[in-house]
C-alpha cells in the first residue's frame, strides 16, 4: 500500500521542477538543432532567397524581386512537368494500391510466413538506381526479356522507354515493382488491426471471401488506407532516380516530371535562381496537397471513432 | 478459390524476384553472346568474366574482347566509401534523434511545442528544396568531395527520426523513470541506462530504415561527392551506365555491376529479416 501513498507526492515534486529541465533539454537537443538550423532551416531562407534572384552560381547572384516566379507561370516546360507529375502520381498510387490491396488481402487470408512476407519486400530494398538500370534491359526494345515474352504471346516489340506513350506508364511500372511489395505490407498491417471477432460475426451471417473483404474490411482500414495514400502522395512527387537513369526525362518531355525539371535548371543550366523558384511552388503545391488530405484523414478516422 | 489466390501470391513473388534472377542470368552472359542468346532461362555458355572486368580483376583487352567499353568499376573503394557513408550516417544521426526524441517526450521546457511543430513541418518539405541551397552551402565550405560535405545535412538529425523515436519514448511508462529519479539518478543516467534499453527495438527499427534510405541514395552523392575518392555504390553505377554507349549498352557488364550491389541488400534481408518486415508493419501501425 506505500506505492498508492508516495505516488502523488512524486508526482508533484517531478513536476514542480520544470526550470531544470530547461538546461538539460538543451543538452539533449543540442546536435539536432545545431542540424536542423544549419541544413534545414538556413537553407530554407537562403532557397527562399535564392528564388529571388538570377543565379549562375559561379557570379554573384542578382535580385529580380519576383521575375522567376512570372517566368513560371508562362513556363509551358514546368506547366508540363506538372502534367507529367500528376499523371505519374495516379499511375503509380493506382497500381500500388489496387496490387497493394490484392496482395494484403491474400496475405492476410493464407499466410503468415515470413518468408513470403520478406521475398515480397526484397525490390523495396533494391537501390533505385540498380533498378532502374535493370528495368532499362528487361524493358529493352530489341533483346529485352519483356519483348521477348511479347514475342513469344504472338505480340509486337515495344520500345517500352523510348515510345512517348508508354514512357511515362513504364516509369510508373518500374517504380511500382519496387514500391508495392512495401505498400502491401503496410497495408496487411492495417487488416491485422480488424478484430477477428468481425469476421467470425461476419461468416456466422453468410458473407463471402469478396463481401467480407469490400463491406468490412475496407470500411475498417479506412484510416490506414488514407495514411498510406498520404504518404505516397509526398513520395511519388518526388520522382527522380528512375527518371534519372532510365529516360532523362525524354522522349519529348513524355517523362520530364518537376523534380527532374527543378534538377535540370539547377545542375544542366545552372540557374539556381529560377530551380529555387520551382522547388519553393512546389513546396507549396504539396502544402495544399497535405492539407486536404489531411482534413480527409482525420474526417475517416472520427467516422471509425 | 484458395487455390487460385495461392497461385496470385506465388505469381506476385515470383513478379518481385523474376527481375533480379535475369539480372544475375544476364551477367554470366557472354558479351558478344548476348544477341544470339537473351532469351533462354540459362546462358549457354556461363561467365565470370563480366564480374571481373566490372571489378577491375580483367585486362582492359580482355574486357574489350567480353564486349566492355573499356570502363570498369573500382568496386571495392566505392562499397567501403558507401559503408563509411551509411555507418556514418546511421549511427549518429539514431543517437542524436533519440536524445531529442527523448526531450520532447519527457523534457519539459520553454517553447517545446513550438520546435517540435517546426520539426514536423520541416517533415513536409521536399527534399528539394534544402538540397539546392545545401549544395551551394557544401560548395562554399569547400567540403564537395569530401565525406564531411557528404554527411553534412543528414549526420545530426533527420525530422522523421525525431518524430518516429519521440512516439516511442511517449509510450514509456513514467514510473519507471520516476523510480530511478527518486534514486537520485540524473537525466542522462535513465536516458542511457533505462529508457535507451527499453526501446532498442524501435531503435534498430529506426536504424534499419535509416541505413536502407542512405544506402541507396544517389541524387546527393552524385552531387556533392563525385570524385573517385568519395564515391558511392549508387553514384559509381550511375556513371559507369553513362560510360557505356548509348547505342549498344554494356548490358552484361551493368548486370554484374547491379547484381554485385544488390549483395548488400540480401545480406540484410537474411540477418535482419524479421526486423525488416517488422519495421515496415509497424510503420503502418502509426496510421
Amino acid at each position: 500500500m506505500t506505492t498508492t501513498l508516495t505516488e502523488p507526492a512524486v508526482r508533484r515534486r517531478v513536476r514542480t521542477r520544470p526550470r531544470g529541465d530547461g538546461a538539460i533539454a538543451l543538452a539533449f537537443l543540442a546536435p539536432v538543432l545545431l542540424g536542423f538550423a544549419l541544413f534545414y532551416l538556413y537553407p530554407a531562407l537562403r532557397g527562399a532567397w535564392y528564388s529571388l534572384t538570377d543565379w549562375n552560381l559561379l557570379s554573384q547572384p542578382r535580385f529580380v524581386g519576383l521575375d522567376n516566379y512570372a517566368k513560371l507561370a508562362r513556363d509551358p516546360l514546368f506547366w508540363n512537368s506538372l502534367k507529367v507529375t500528376g499523371g505519374y502520381v495516379v499511375m503509380n498510387i493506382g497500381i500500388q494500391m489496387i496490387a497493394g490491396l490484392g496482395l494484403a488481402a491474400l496475405l492476410h487470408r493464407l499466410t503468415r510466413s515470413l518468408l513470403v512476407r520478406s521475398l515480397l519486400v526484397v525490390p523495396w530494398l533494391v537501390p533505385s538506381v540498380t533498378t532502374g538500370l535493370l528495368w532499362m534491359w528487361l524493358l529493352d526494345a530489341n533483346l529485352g526479356f519483356v519483348n521477348h515474352l511479347l514475342v513469344a504471346l504472338g505480340l509486337d516489340n515495344q520500345g517500352f522507354l523510348t515510345s512517348p506513350d508508354l514512357a511515362l506508364p513504364s516509369v510508373a511500372m518500374i517504380t511500382s515493382w519496387s514500391g508495392t511489395g512495401y505498400t502491401a505490407l503496410l497495408l496487411y498491417a492495417g487488416m491485422l488491426l480488424v478484430p477477428p471477432q468481425v469476421y467470425e460475426a461476419a461468416a456466422l451471417d453468410g458473407s463471402g471471401e469478396v463481401r467480407t473483404f469490400f463491406r468490412i474490411t475496407l470500411p475498417l482500414m479506412r484510416p490506414i488506407l488514407a495514411f498510406v495514400l498520404v504518404v505516397s502522395l509526398i513520395g511519388s512527387f518526388q520522382l527522380f532516380d528512375t527518371v534519372a537513369v532510365t529516360t532523362m526525362g525524354r522522349p519529348a518531355n513524355a517523362t520530364r516530371v518537376v523534380y527532374f525539371y527543378i534538377y535540370e535548371q539547377a545542375f544542366t543550366h545552372f540557374k539556381m535562381g529560377y530551380a529555387s523558384a520551382l522547388a519553393l511552388s512546389l513546396l507549396l503545391i504539396l502544402g495544399v496537397l497535405t492539407f486536404v488530405q489531411m482534413r480527409l484523414l482525420r474526417a475517416s478516422t472520427s467516422d471509425l471513432a | 478459390m484458395r487455390r487460385l489466390a495461392w497461385a496470385g501470391l506465388i505469381l506476385a513473388v515470383l513478379i518481385s524476384l523474376f527481375p533480379l534472377y535475369w539480372m544475375l542470368r544476364t551477367a554470366i552472359t557472354p558479351g558478344r553472346e548476348l544477341v544470339g542468346d537473351s532469351a533462354g532461362l540459362l546462358p549457354a555458355h556461363p561467365t565470370l568474366v563480366n564480374f571481373e572486368r566490372v571489378l577491375g580483376l580483367a585486362t582492359r583487352e580482355e574486357s574489350r574482347a567480353a564486349g566492355g567499353s573499356g570502363a570498369d568499376l573500382d568496386f571495392f573503394r566505392y562499397l567501403g566509401n558507401s559503408i563509411i557513408y551509411t555507418g556514418l550516417v546511421t549511427s549518429v544521426q539514431t543517437l542524436c534523434c533519440a536524445m531529442a526524441g527523448y526531450a520532447f517526450a519527457r523534457l519539459r521546457f520553454p517553447g517545446r511545442d513550438l520546435l517540435f511543430g517546426l520539426f514536423v513541418a520541416a517533415l513536409m518539405v521536399p527534399p528539394i528544396f534544402t538540397l539546392l541551397p545545401n549544395f551551394v552551402l557544401v560548395k562554399e565550405l569547400g567540403w564537395l568531395n569530401t565525406f564531411q560535405g557528404l554527411v553534412a545535412p543528414s549526420l545530426l538529425m533527420s525530422p522523421f527520426a525525431v518524430f518516429f523515436l519521440r512516439q516511442f519514448f511517449l509510450g514509456v511508462p513514467r514510473e519507471v523513470e520516476q523510480a530511478a529519479l527518486i534514486d537520485g539518478a540524473g537525466r542522462g543516467i535513465i536516458f542511457w541506462r533505462v529508457v535507451l534499453p527499453m526501446t532498442k527495438g524501435p531503435l534498430l527499427t529506426l536504424a534499419l530504415t535509416t541505413a536502407v534510405w542512405t544506402w541507396n541514395d544517389y541524387l546527393w552523392p552524385l552531387l556533392v561527392a563525385p570524385g573517385e575518392e568519395t564515391r558511392v555504390l549508387t553514384a559509381a553505377l550511375g556513371i559507369f551506365l553513362k560510360q557505356s554507349p548509348n547505342t549498344a549498352p554494356d548490358w552484361t557488364g551493368l548486370m554484374a555491376g547491379s547484381a554485385l550491389s544488390v549483395l548488400p541488400v540480401l545480406l540484410l534481408v537474411v540477418f535482419f529479416g524479421r526486423r525488416l518486415v517488422d519495421s515496415i508493419q509497424f510503420s503502418g501501425m502509426k496510421g
